[in-house]
């Protein structure tokens, strides 16, 4: 049996009314829709084949042939762009998997607990946070070889401190409510309790922490990749397809602008869900707008 | 207030001492005998072996452990294995580049941000506010090596007026040094900016929303005097914080950005030093940039006390 008190009044349609109502919310949905749209249909369908090296079509501007021009091997940029969608994607959403199934069930222990586990969790947590998340996957990628699954395990291990702060200070919000105190007095464990109480409470911080570390998993799968230690050729990765452009910049600038700009309006999609998301659900920040 | 920052110096230091044997222990099980690495394939074993007790590498890990840390406190960091120079040496001319690139940013960022949040505050929900906010939006979303990229195009190729790379060395003169490093601080400091000002912004609006707010509007004070003398202030502390992270962002950040500019910094030097498996010089930036995040967010932890009276009679 699961206590609902402290779960708003509101409907599911009263809050999806809300959410058509919020400018955010809706771009943001739309254009995360339209990002992930275009790596699924990557599977399917691209314009050309990216394997394909068609030497006699390089460094071709954008036109009606390439929408988004060809690179240095003649590869259509475009086709590109979608296919590595699916690895951007991927990589961030697995690092938000890794941080969360590690991070909130580590923050929630440690509020539950609190005195001397929350305390050494805490310090642990800081102990990770001194080191730059980008040298540190940096490190990790240069060890273990570089390659996708290596940046997103580098990823995930920097999501893990956030969701335990995250999990972390929202438990510590809800643990001193009458509800939890019925719950403890019905003779629930504290590990029933987070789990049946603590964690439907926390859902929507959670949610919009994993937007934003979805985000920025984006950005660094990016910069490892574009250093060479994300996702290797032939796989096109966004990262990947920036550091090929530096150099040819000159004479082919749609190859930088093209697969920055898709970063641009992933990670903008992103940040706007979850502004959005956040706006909807916690009145407070509501006032505040 | 003592126990305060007597709290806070204990958890840094410990924090230090922890940081330094997991660095420790990263490199000890990574893959590859640095020994061998110097002396190439065609090396015989009894050759490998003789460097490998030259360099000490045959002594005890706890011994191993303590000559490193207790070299580091004496800034005796060893030699790097591949520049075969003092690894202090290279740490402080790498570091001529990378400092004042950060310091620029943080300062350029901090100038752009605080006053549009500022702004933006003031001007809530109205036209002003929604375009500054969009703008911000759009700052956090741009990943800074491609912004990088851009500005390279825009100022270096196609209207000629900094150099599109490279650092000729504060040698040469202050100002070409400081052309070199502009564009690569202004790439570095927009997406930060963009989030300083979100911060900024939305810690003010926290703040204005206060009673002695509105005590100080009642008493007749100018709005402009309210917004920076009691506003400002009070929304310090999660401005502060955020800055304090920031320089773990930006340090993190010179070494994608050094390699957009190549510039001879940190950064560079410690991506090249784990591609060749330099550990020694590994270790050392690692370690110095670990100290570098953990002392600036004690800083940011003492600076609190100065900005919030609240903290300093706290007992």
């Amino acid at each position: 049996m699961t206590l609902h008190i402290d779960m708003s009044e509101e409907t599911f349609g009263s809050i999806l009314a809300k959410a058509f109502r919020n400018t955010a919310f809706v771009a943001g949905f739309a254009i995360t829709l339209l990002i992930l749209a275009m790596a699924v249909v990557s599977y399917a369908w691209t314009p050309y084949d990216v394997t394909k090296l068609v030497i006699s079509d390089k460094t071709q501007a954008p036109s009606l042939a390439h929408w988004f021009g060809t690179d240095h091997f003649g590869r259509d940029i475009l086709s590109m762009v979608m296919v590595g969608a699916r690895n951007s994607i991927a990589v961030a959403l697995v690092a938000v998997g890794i941080g969360m199934g590690v991070g909130v069930p580590l923050g929630a222990f440690a509020a539950a607990r609190g005195g001397l586990v929350d305390e050494a969790l805490m310090r642990l947590n800081d102990l990770v946070f001194a080191f730059p998340a980008l040298l540190s996957a940096i490190m990790i990628t240069a060890i273990f070889g570089p390659g996708a699954i290596n940046a997103i395990i580098a990823i995930g291990i920097f999501n893990i401190p956030v969701f335990a702060r995250v999990a972390r200070a929202g438990a510590l919000a809800i643990w001193p409510r009458e509800f939890i105190l019925a719950a403890r007095a019905a003779g629930k464990s504290s590990t029933q309790i987070s789990i049946e109480h603590v964690l439907p409470n926390i859902a929507t911080l959670l949610l919009v922490q994993g937007t934003i570390q979805f985000a920025l998993g984006i950005l660094a799968e990016a910069g490892l990749s574009y250093l060479g230690l994300g996702a290797q050729p032939p796989m096109p990765s966004w990262g990947r397809m920036l550091f090929d452009a530096q150099t040819r910049m000159v004479v082919a600038p749609w190859m930088a602008i093209f697969p920055g700009m898709a970063i641009v309006v992933a990670v903008l999609g992103l940040n706007l869900l979850g502004d959005g998301i956040a706006d909807i659900l916690d009145p407070k920040s509501r006032r505040q707008r | 207030m003592t126990a305060y920052l007597l709290k806070r110096l204990a958890i840094a230091l410990a924090t230090l001492l922890l940081a330094s044997m997991v660095v420790f222990a990263v490199l000890e099980i990574l893959p590859g005998d640095p020994a061998r690495l110097m002396l190439g394939l065609n090396a015989s074993a009894d050759q490998v072996e003789l460097l490998r007790n030259q360099m000490g590498l045959n002594a005890p890990l706890a011994w191993r452990y303590l000559h490193w840390a207790g070299g580091l406190l004496s800034l005796d960091f060893g030699r790097s294995y591949t520049y075969s120079v003092p690894v202090i040496d290279l740490v402080r001319e790498r570091l001529a580049v990378s400092l004042p690139l950060a310091l620029i940013a943080l300062a350029l960022s901090t100038i752009i941000a605080i006053p549009v949040g500022l702004f933006s505050a003031s001007r809530r929900g109205r036209a002003g506010d929604t375009i500054s906010m969009g703008a911000a939006q759009l700052g956090v979303a741009v990943p800074n090596f491609w912004f990088a990229l851009m500005l390279i195009y825009v100022f270096a190729v196609w209207l000629r007026l900094v150099p599109a790379g490279g650092f000729s060395g504060w040698s040469a003169g202050i100002w070409p040094a400081l052309k070199s490093l502009l564009l690569p601080a202004v790439a570095l400091a927009l997406p930060q900016a963009a989030i300083l000002a979100r911060v900024t912004r939305s810690a003010l609006i926290e703040v204005l929303n206060e009673d002695y707010i509105r005590t100080a509007r009642a008493k007749g004070l100018p709005y402009r005097a309210v917004l920076w003398r009691h506003a400002l202030r009070n929304a310090m502390i999660p401005v502060l914080t955020i800055l304090g992270l920031q320089f773990a962002f930006l340090l993190a950040g010179t070494i994608i950005i050094e390699n957009v500019f190549y510039l001879p910094g940190l950064g560079r030097l410690v991506f090249q030093a784990i591609t060749q498996r330099d550990l020694i010089v590994v270790e050392s930036v690692v370690m110095l940039l670990v100290a570098a995040v953990i002392a600036v967010n004690l800083l940011v932890d003492l600076s609190y006390a100065v900005v919030d009276p609240r903290l300093r009679s706290r007992q």
